[in-house]
């Protein structure tokens, strides 16, 4: 007779556990079946078979493919490889120094659209909003513009800023996401000890959103890896930038594509499996 | 002096369906030192909003909260000093999953207090070896038992030193063969002379360790009296509903 609301409780807390492991932006809010979506790839796991087949498929014939044409054809496609592939570091460089960045500005952003203050909440509510209205190649450009005029900032420095605040904007929802889908009791365990709510943040919320939103920002990262070839129109000699200067030489520009394709695509990949790897981690840890 | 004193305290709330709620109706309570007060009653007559009221963890729409001479209820009072004094225990124990045990019974002590780490490390040790626990202290909380999550719960509270424990249910989300275990805790605590505020279905508990049982019933305080009076004795005929149904 008794029993009953116990189990209950049993069940309703399985379900906050269950809602944990969602990054899902509004699926807590809407209680309803959602899917997750994001413009990065899909990022392969061992219990996902078909995902992970496809992954081997595409991976090894892009490996394959890059392999034979330039050991095979290396007039033109050894050249081409050899002077592209020298971006590779300036592509790194850029998406490692703006994904950093943008956990910053994430950081705050996710605080500030959690914060009791109304005009801190207003103020993250509305940069989010403003980022996600605004076509990527266009925020990118008139940032990069604004920061050569107005800070004399150029070349790499300002690339790397411009991509920070466009991505911070998504990476604060990313942060916002996983506070909230840390449980209550959390935080009303923190204050009830004394901890002021800056402490119970400090230590006992924000360590926990890490561990839940760490493969949305592997996903981020590869996402910001590729959209970084964006800002090549304007300011980085990276992978892109270095297979158009190519073609301007030699007006190979069907051969030099296939090969920048190519290159970007094995990174993507080869990154999307690490985060594969380091989701199965953290969900074995805990 | 009474330890808690709760005057005529209500508190209304609106639902997400435009509901308007009085979860608590005019409840008055005093807890003296050193009593173990045992609240009871259905589930939704308001037992868990008054004690989280205690702490503020739910914010009474009327009347007073006195802890010694401290008005929790008092806008401009420093919550966070009054949070230090009262421990509290829930019923899904919330303990901190990223930290081990030791960890979580150290925090507040050494962020709050300022106590060394070192002299928290050996209170915090004392208190596992009260709960039973003390060659869990590396572990982390989601690879104990129910059971003995709920006990470091229980000396995560207590390494404040707090002059009241509360404790929100403390048994309902635990396997009945766990609930001996913290109920033993509890009774331990409640002889050493620590002034507890319980809601509980445990009536054998209450039985055992109550100096007063509370029955409430739709926001209202029904009945107030010893163990005896309330269960063999009871004078309302809703208390008796109650107890004829759950005893």
């Amino acid at each position: 007779m008794e029993k009953q609301p116990f189990d209950n409780e049993t069940a309703k807390i399985q379900k906050i556990r269950d809602q944990v492991v969602s990054v899902d932006l509004t699926a807590q809010k809407k209680r309803a079946l959602t899917i997750q979506m994001t413009d990065g790839v899909l990022i392969p796991r061992k219990d996902d078979g078909h995902v992970l087949n496809s992954w081997r498929i595409t991976f090894f014939s892009a490996i394959i493919l890059l392999a034979s044409l330039v050991m095979f054809k290396p007039q033109p496609y050894r050249d081409i490889f050899m002077v592209t592939i020298k971006g590779t570091p300036v592509t790194f460089q850029a998406t490692i120094f703006a994904i950093l960045g943008a956990l910053v500005i994430g950081t705050a952003t996710g605080l500030g659209s959690v914060s009791k203050r109304r005009w801190v909440n207003m103020l993250s509510g509305v940069y989010v909003e403003l980022i996600r209205g605004i076509p990527l190649l266009v925020q990118l450009i008139f940032i990069y513009y604004a920061m050569g005029r107005f800070f004399r900032i150029q070349g790499m420095a300002a690339a790397v800023v411009a991509l920070s605040i466009c991505f911070g904007a998504y990476m604060g929802e990313i942060v916002r996401a996983g506070i909230q889908a840390i449980p209550k009791g959390q935080m009303e365990a923190a204050i009830a000890l004394g901890l002021s709510r800056s402490q119970a943040f400090r230590y006992v919320i924000l360590p926990q959103t890490v561990k839940v939103i760490l493969p949305a920002i592997g996903n981020e990262f590869i996402s910001m890896l590729k959209d970084s070839s964006l800002v090549s129109a304007i300011a980085l000699s990276d992978i892109l930038r270095k297979g158009r200067e190519y073609i301007s030489r030699t007006f190979l520009s069907l051969e030099t594509m296939l090969v920048v394709a190519l290159i970007y695509l094995i990174i993507t990949l080869l990154l999307s499996r690490l985060v594969g790897l380091l989701e199965e981690r953290l969900h074995k840890n805990g | 002096m009474a330890r808690i004193r709760i005057e005529d305290l209500s508190k209304d709330y609106i639902t997400a369906n435009k509901t308007l709620v009085h979860a608590v109706k005019h409840a008055d309570l005093t807890v003296e030192n050193g009593e173990v007060v045992v609240i009871i009653g259905p589930s939704g007559s308001g037992k868990s909003t008054l004690l989280r009221s205690v702490n503020k963890l739910e914010n009474p729409s009327d009347g007073k909260i006195f802890i010694d001479e401290d008005e929790v209820t008092n806008p401009h009072v420093d919550l966070r000093k009054i949070r230090e004094e009262v421990g509290m225990v829930f019923q899904s124990f919330n303990l901190f999953p990223h930290l081990t045990v030791m960890e979580n019974i150290t925090l507040a002590p050494v962020k709050v207090r300022k106590i060394s780490q070192k002299k928290a490390a050996e209170n915090a040790m004392n208190l596992l070896k009260l709960v039973g626990l003390e060659e869990k202290a590396d572990v982390h909380p989601p690879q104990l038992s129910g059971g003995q999550q709920q006990r470091v719960a229980i000396a995560r509270a207590l390494a404040m030193e707090p002059k009241v424990m509360l404790f929100d249910e403390p048994t309902s989300a635990l396997d009945p063969e766990m609930i001996k275990e913290v109920l033993d805790v509890m009774l331990k605590l409640a002889k050493s002379g620590m002034t507890m505020l319980l809601v509980t279905h445990e009536m054998g508990f209450a039985k055992a360790a109550a100096s007063k049982v509370v029955f409430m019933d739709d926001g209202r305080i029904v009945e107030v009296g010893t163990p005896d009076e309330v269960f063999s004795h009871p004078k309302s005929d809703r208390t008796k509903q109650f107890l004829e149904h759950i005893l």
